[in-house]
């Protein structure tokens, strides 16, 4: 990597040799928003969009963001799903503003150009002129002017989305590691189950640096601790892909012994304090391992989470550079009973804008931010684990995932 | 329409459903959060859900309490668990609409705002929405046996800790 170099468009130059030193510069400028916006948010990576099952019936369609550009999911008459920049060709217009629906086309409501659920234009509004005046001209082609399309693929239920044709097949991108963690959670149909927006007060990096941190959970979130439902039989670790730009942070029990069943009860029994009714956190062993915490992240923005029986995805959304919006969207499996529904809701406390053990996210990205503002010349630094960007087993005490996602902003933003 | 009849009929329970809800404010305005699952009844259900899902019938609620227990550790997390910036609420509440009396369980619905005040003196509109409510007697108390509250807005800002 050549740390000369400069960002196109900006005057930043990555002011260290490695990523284990992170200048605040990042969380402020607006210029460097704007370059991600073009060649990160727009450039070689997969975006989360919706689930397949959200738009299950031809015509059925999402609105959803890829950084800020809006961006509509539609299934097609043949059952294909399609997704557009939701901007129409002619003057810019959001062509779809609610934020879900059922159409058989897609009609501008400023001048009346239409679009099919391939973003082919169709038609536009006194296209003839109006007797025999105005109008087209014969120079304009309807081919030409379609909605811009973006490249969609559907991973286990996923409809992941890129504008770049440089971007490798999904798998590929996040490797086969990672691509059986998915697996491993999502091993059957999904169900939405409701959906949750958070707005930080933060540039949107700070949100993802802090899912890679698997470093602060326990220290940060200390509902588990407090509560003493902190298992000491736990282990976990980290994955990366090999890139660096995708992560696993996990936990696990480890084979239950009588042994360390009484270690668990003598912790919780000895607190001050305690839960009132631990209904939130059972554990229904659905998944057939004894994993109780995973959390995947796919470069840039999208989390996928399985907390116990809480699977969810997130997708982060930048509002500027010191804002951005976190999208839940809480799920099940299609084939849930009530019990499983109702279990599900419980464990949902956990997570989400008033998750127990969650709602923290929300306010230390801005904590930094505001440190960010005041500081544009000072650095966040990385040490935890080493300068190295590698997997970790047996601990997450480790900042390797979030030195890996510096490594794939600056290869995306080529400084 | 509330005709004369419904409101001569009604007029105790107003009342009553009135002071309820005052109390039930006020101990939240006021920080006497201890006090919060006091105004359930023992086996109360309580939601605080976004218009989104509501209005598409998803079940997911940003809080869920269901029986004293959940009440209870609402708080004691919030007190000895959770870390936010300070803050208070206060609550407008209005529009109290009787939606059934006639049995023993009286169902409302009323609108209600939350500005939000920050330890830094900022404040802001951080919540409004509507609450359809089941008021119970138990023991010559008036009491929450259901608390559906529903957000128009589904953004929270940072963090939703302090229970509406």
């Amino acid at each position: 990597m050549d740390t000369a170099q400069i960002a196109p468009g900006t005057d930043f130059v990555w002011p260290s040799e490695d990523v284990s030193q992170i200048p605040f510069r990042v969380y402020t400028d607006q210029d460097l928003y704007d370059r991600e916006q073009r060649v990160l948010f727009q450039g070689p990576t997969w975006n989360f969009l919706c689930l397949d099952c959200e738009i299950p019936e031809p015509g059925d369609y999402k609105m959803t963001y890829i950084g800020d550009a809006p961006i509509v999911v539609v299934r097609d008459e043949n059952g294909d799903i399609n997704a557009m920049v939701n901007r129409c060709a002619h003057k810019g217009s959001l062509i779809c503003y609610k934020p879900r629906g059922n159409v058989k086309e897609f009609a501008c409501i400023y001048h009346n150009w239409t679009y099919n659920l391939r973003g082919k234009l169709t038609g536009v509004a006194f296209g003839k002129g109006v007797r025999g005046k105005g109008g087209l001209t014969e120079e304009f082609k309807h081919d030409e002017h379609g909605l811009e399309r973006i490249r969609v693929e559907n991973v286990r239920g996923f409809i992941m989305g890129t504008f770049s044709d440089e971007t490798p097949p999904f798998a590929e991108y996040i490797g086969e590691e990672l691509m059986a963690s998915i697996d491993r959670v999502f091993i059957k149909p999904l169900k939405v189950l409701g959906y949750h927006s958070q707005i930080f007060p933060n540039n949107w990096k700070l949100y993802v640096e802090n899912n890679k941190d698997s470093y602060h959970a326990s220290l940060l979130h200390v509902f588990h601790n407090t509560f003493g439902v902190v298992r000491p039989t736990m282990t976990g670790g980290i994955k990366l892909s090999k890139s660096g730009w995708h992560h696993l942070s996990y936990t696990q029990r480890e084979e239950i012994g009588d042994e360390n069943i009484a270690k668990e009860n003598l912790r919780s029994k000895q607190d001050d304090y305690a839960l009132s009714d631990t209904r939130m956190m059972q554990h229904v062993l659905e998944l057939g391992d004894q994993v109780t915490n995973s959390i995947q992240t796919v470069f840039p923005t999208m989390v996928l989470q399985q907390i116990l029986n809480a699977i969810a995805v997130r997708q982060l959304i930048p509002k500027g550079v010191h804002e951005s919006e976190l999208i839940w969207t809480i799920l099940g499996f299609e084939d849930d009973d009530a019990d499983m529904d109702e279990l599900r809701l419980q464990v949902n406390n956990l997570v989400g804008p008033a998750g127990f053990i969650s709602m923290e996210d929300g306010c230390v990205g801005g904590f930094i931010q505001t440190a960010a503002k005041a500081n544009g010349d000072a650095q966040t630094i990385l040490p935890m684990g080493g300068r190295k960007i590698e997997p970790s087993v047996g601990s997450r005490v480790t900042e390797s995932a979030v030195r890996g996602f510096w490594k794939g902003w600056r290869e995306c933003m080529g400084v | 329409m509330t005709t004369k009849t419904d409101l001569d009929r009604d007029l105790i329970h107003r009342l009553r459903i009135d002071a309820l809800v005052a109390d039930y404010i006020h101990c939240i305005d006021e920080d006497r959060l201890e006090e919060w699952p006091d105004y359930f009844t023992a086996d109360g259900r309580y939601k605080v859900i976004t218009r989104e899902n509501f209005d598409l019938g998803l079940p997911v609620a940003l809080i869920y309490c269901d029986g004293r227990g959940m009440f209870e550790d609402r708080i004691s997390a919030l007190r000895t668990a959770n870390i936010y910036e300070p803050h208070v609420y206060c609550h407008m509440v209005s529009a109290l609409k009787i939606l059934d009396s006639s049995g023993p369980e009286i169902k409302t619905q009323s609108n209600f705002t939350i500005t939000r005040t920050m330890s830094e003196g900022g404040m802001m509109t951080f919540l409004c929405g509507k609450i359809f409510d089941t008021v119970t007697e138990v023991d010559g108390e008036l009491k929450f046996k259901e608390r559906t509250v529903i957000l128009d807005s589904r953004r929270i800002d940072t963090l939703l800790v302090i229970p509406v």
